[in-house]
């Protein structure tokens, strides 16, 4: 915890009831949306404006003392986590729409503002926000920035930083720099592409100028259920291979089809399936989306499909995406535990590893759920179980390290869109070798010299070589 | 001179010799593998060694000061094409035209247009981020790019992105690769993005004065139309009389069908519909064009300011070969120009916020006014920081810093 002088200079700055030191209010801050992690910061500050943040961060580096940005706290990778002698920089007061910009299709935001409320704001225009992560009531635009953010319409629209065109960021030290230009083009190198997926170690957005989509005038989403896993997998592959480009395609299995079909989220998805996909075309005109649709319903049908049924409205398509995008909040039912995986494998790699997936679930007696975005080969293998249970937590440790391993065997990666934060620290050696490691630490300290926001994460700096860069720059 | 040729044979091989070069002109070499980049660029560094990286010595000309001129065009495999996970592998050195054969031999296409003669190399169009007119509906090239594998000034190899499309773990290298213009290393191998090659594809041409076709532009956007490419050409690049607003449509049949219609309706019925033959012709005598004259770089800002950005342009430079793409706001000009004119453009630009980016020119140019000019506020740090981490010795000749 900061000695007295620092708290006095940071509330003189945001106010007392913005530096929060107890213990009961620096628990709240203790996990993110992945309770697997826990960390106690030393303290907690909630800057209300752009000149606040950049003077706490002013006075954090004056003292040396490092911090952690935080925005909804929804990440799943335990990365706005800060620990006793970090502070954490709350980004949730700084929530305003600065501009939207109609006519060029795009908004300039605080870090703090609510994903969905951005598209809400721009839909009198015509247009939304793209990138839909799960959380996209709770989650902020700073967060999607600093992990690069996802969500099922990402495979149509491309992830977060296809959509961000300029940012102002304050860097560890209190300086603040411009990346990148009001239309998106980079100014020089690309800083704005290096900085978006960066989980907070390059600095905090202060502000954020992001790209407007028009909003499609024809969608259509089908729900189709399948007797096997396998089979929907070979869907998943034979639409993305047809050269139809779905907005979405995302694919649940039964163990959490019944999740959901058990909550408040229920959404009549068929129980005894083995899995369902729902897939989303759209676009702007109503007979070519309805010509891809009836494309894709084909495929389906063609690759097992037992049903394809057309959302008959808005209702019902509300009712379909909310089962899908709630199904993590519905898997809370299941247990008090939860380890939730992010991988990407090659699309055709799906069948195999879904099989490989339920191998290594039945082998560690362990209740694995499916839910995922198939379009892009991201799995999200869900792991529920009790953390009390310390034999069931090794086990479930244990499978979790194996489906890893059978994702990057397959050519995959870690992760999606969750980030590695903590969670996937360990992982990190098994896709990158030690002079990429080395690269991406060297890269951060520029940034960073100090390494002092979100220290910890992202880089295994034990597997890191030698960088003769690293010691250049700093010396 | 000699004593580089010797050492570098004694290092790769007579055969890595392309050419040795003679008084005055740098001998060029071209390694086999990525592992006889590395392994050049960690001598070069060691014996400090100036080294020029070209591709297919198409594009940017051959006279940037050097003591060896490194050639990707050996590096010119395909080595994966997985036309059901719509992603492939290739090295750097491949020609553009070669790797669009090869992929539509399997139904696939990397959905870019860049400019510049038909060989140029892959990693040339990486390097450089030129994205020609399908980045209005396809995407610029970074959106197109997976991952990389390049090699550091010192012979470092650093891989960074993979095979699958979607990829947050660590931090994103490969964007600090495209439009780096080689100050961060020299790209070897390339993840790219595929797409199924489009059932239909179809170009319509209307003619006339820029003010009424930006006008044309403006008309279709509000009417929600979303091609390809929507890209308006001066008369000199596009070899008509007058200017030219080309739309692009590709896709399914259906949806094509449907921007023609959208087309008709909203643009008076007056574009004109070009055959395939006619359509490829067009599009790659435009792109080949902007390769010709002798400096070439493009700017954005944004898409309700571009006519004014033009107006500036021929103000400053002169008409020349213009592409513009209304709806983006990106422009890239050809022609005959000094730095002093460059410099004054910036300048003006950077007023505006809008940057101007040297893709190509002489050596005297683009030593000049640098290939990025001044940075924006506190960013030049970072910028020098990014270059010693992965250039140490500055071993890559590449004009990232000016005077200015």
């Amino acid at each position: 915890m900061p000695d007295r002088a620092v708290v006095a200079e940071l509330e003189r700055i945001v106010g007392p009831r913005s530096v929060r030191l107890s213990t009961s209010d620096r628990l709240t801050f203790a996990s993110d949306g992945l309770p697997t992690h826990r960390r106690l910061p030393g303290i907690v500050v909630f800057p209300g404006t752009r000149d606040e943040l950049i003077a706490v961060v002013r006075v954090l580096a004056a003292h040396d003392i490092p911090f952690v940005p935080r925005g909804a706290g929804t990440g799943l990778s335990g990365g706005a986590l800060a620990d006793p002698d970090a502070a954490l920089v709350v980004l949730t007061r700084l929530n305003r729409i600065l501009e939207i910009d109609p006519r060029n299709r795009r908004a300039t935001v605080e870090p703090g503002v609510v994903n969905v409320r951005l598209s809400a704001a721009a839909a009198r225009y015509g247009l939304h926000y793209a990138p839909d992560p799960s959380s996209q009531t709770a989650c902020t635009i700073g967060g999607n920035v600093a992990e690069n953010a996802g969500g099922p319409h990402c495979l149509k629209y491309g992830a977060t930083t296809t959509h961000i065109l300029a940012l102002e960021v304050v860097l560890s030290d209190g300086r603040v720099v411009t990346l990148g230009s009001p239309a998106g083009e980079p100014w020089g190198p690309d800083l704005v592409g290096l900085f978006v997926g960066s989980e907070g170690n390059f600095g905090i957005a202060t502000r954020i100028t992001v790209r407007l989509t028009p909003t499609p005038a024809a969608i259509r989403t089908l729900l189709a259920d399948f007797t096997s896993l396998r089979s929907a997998g070979e869907a998943v592959s034979a639409i993305i291979a047809s050269g139809i480009v779905p907005a979405a395609l995302e694919m649940m299995d039964r163990s959490c089809i019944n999740a959901v079909e058990d909550s408040v989220y229920a959404a009549g998805y068929p129980r005894d399936a083995a899995a369902v996909l729902l897939v989303e075309l759209d676009g702007m005109d109503p007979a070519a989306v309805e010509a891809d649709a009836r494309g894709a319903a084909d495929l389906l049908v063609r690759h097992g499909a037992r049903s394809v049924r057309t959302a008959a409205d808005t209702a019902e398509r509300e009712r379909l995406w909310q089962g899908r995008k709630k199904a993590f909040g519905a898997m809370g039912r299941l247990s008090r535990d939860l380890v939730v995986q992010d991988a990407v494998v090659p699309r055709s790699a799906l069948p195999d590893v879904l099989e490989s997936i339920s191998a290594i679930a039945a082998r560690y007696q362990l209740v694995v759920s499916n839910v995922f975005h198939a379009g892009d080969g991201n799995l999200h293998p869900n792991i529920s179980f009790d953390a009390t249970d310390a034999a069931l937590k090794a086990r479930v440790e244990t499978a979790s390290a194996e489906i890893m391993a059978t994702c990057i065997a397959a050519g995959g990666t870690i992760t999606g869109e969750h980030g590695v934060g903590l969670d996937k620290l360990r992982y990190m050696p098994l896709v990158f070798d030690g002079d990429a490691l080395a690269a991406m630490r060297a890269v951060r300290q520029v940034f960073d010299p100090a390494e002092r926001v979100n220290p910890g994460k992202v880089v295994p700096v034990h597997a890191c070589r030698e960088w003769t860069g690293i010691h250049r720059f700093r010396s | 001179m000699n004593g580089v040729l010797e050492k570098v044979r004694a290092l790769l091989g007579s055969d890595a010799v392309l050419d040795p070069g003679a008084q005055g002109v740098a001998p060029r070499i071209a390694p086999p593998t990525p592992e006889a980049v590395a392994l050049l660029l960690r001598t070069a560094t060691a014996e400090h060694w100036k080294v020029r990286v070209e591709g297919a010595g198409s594009w940017q000309p051959a006279d940037a000061p050097a003591d060896l001129a490194l050639t990707t065009r050996r590096l010119d495999q395909v080595e994966a094409v997985e036309p059901q996970d719509l992603v492939a592998t290739a090295q750097a050195g491949i020609g553009w035209d070669r790797l669009r054969q090869q992929l539509a031999e399997r139904g696939v296409w990397v959905a870019l247009d860049p400019p510049g003669l038909a060989g140029r190399s892959l990693g040339s169009i990486l390097a450089s981020a030129t994205s020609g007119p399908l980045r209005l509906g396809l995407g610029p090239v970074r959106d197109h790019l997976l991952g990389v594998t390049a090699i550091t000034g010192d012979g470092r190899v650093v891989t960074s992105g993979g095979q699958v499309v979607k990829n947050v773990a660590g931090y994103d290298l490969t964007r600090l690769q495209v439009g780096g213009f080689g100050a961060f290393g020299v790209i070897v191998r390339a993840h790219v993005r595929l797409r199924a090659l489009p059932r239909a594809d179809q170009t319509l041409l209307l003619e006339g004065t820029r003010e009424d076709l930006s006008r044309a532009a403006d008309d279709l956007r509000e009417a929600g139309l979303a091609p390809a490419a929507l890209e308006l050409l001066s008369p000199a690049l596009a070899r008509h009389a007058g200017w030219v607003l080309a739309v692009r449509c590709a896709g399914s049949a259906a949806q094509v069908e449907a921007e023609e219609a959208l087309l008709r309706t909203a643009g008076g019925g007056r574009f004109a519909p070009l055959g395939p033959e006619e359509s490829h012709a067009f599009w790659q005598r435009a792109a080949e064009a902007l390769a010709l004259r002798p400096v070439t770089l493009r700017l954005a800002g944004l898409p309700d300011a571009t006519d004014d950005l033009l107006d500036l342009l021929q103000h400053q430079l002169g008409d020349e070969w213009i592409s513009a793409s209304p709806a983006l706001g990106a422009v890239r000009w050809s022609g005959e120009t000094t730095g002093e004119r460059l410099r004054h453009l910036r300048r003006t630009l950077a007023a505006l916020e809008v940057p101007l980016t040297l893709e190509r020119g002489p050596w005297s140019v683009r030593k000049a006014v640098g290939v990025f000019g001044a940075y924006r506020e506190g960013v030049g740090p970072l910028v020098t920081g990014l270059r010693q981490t992965f250039d140490p010795a500055s071993t890559l000749v590449v004009p990232v810093h000016t005077d200015e």
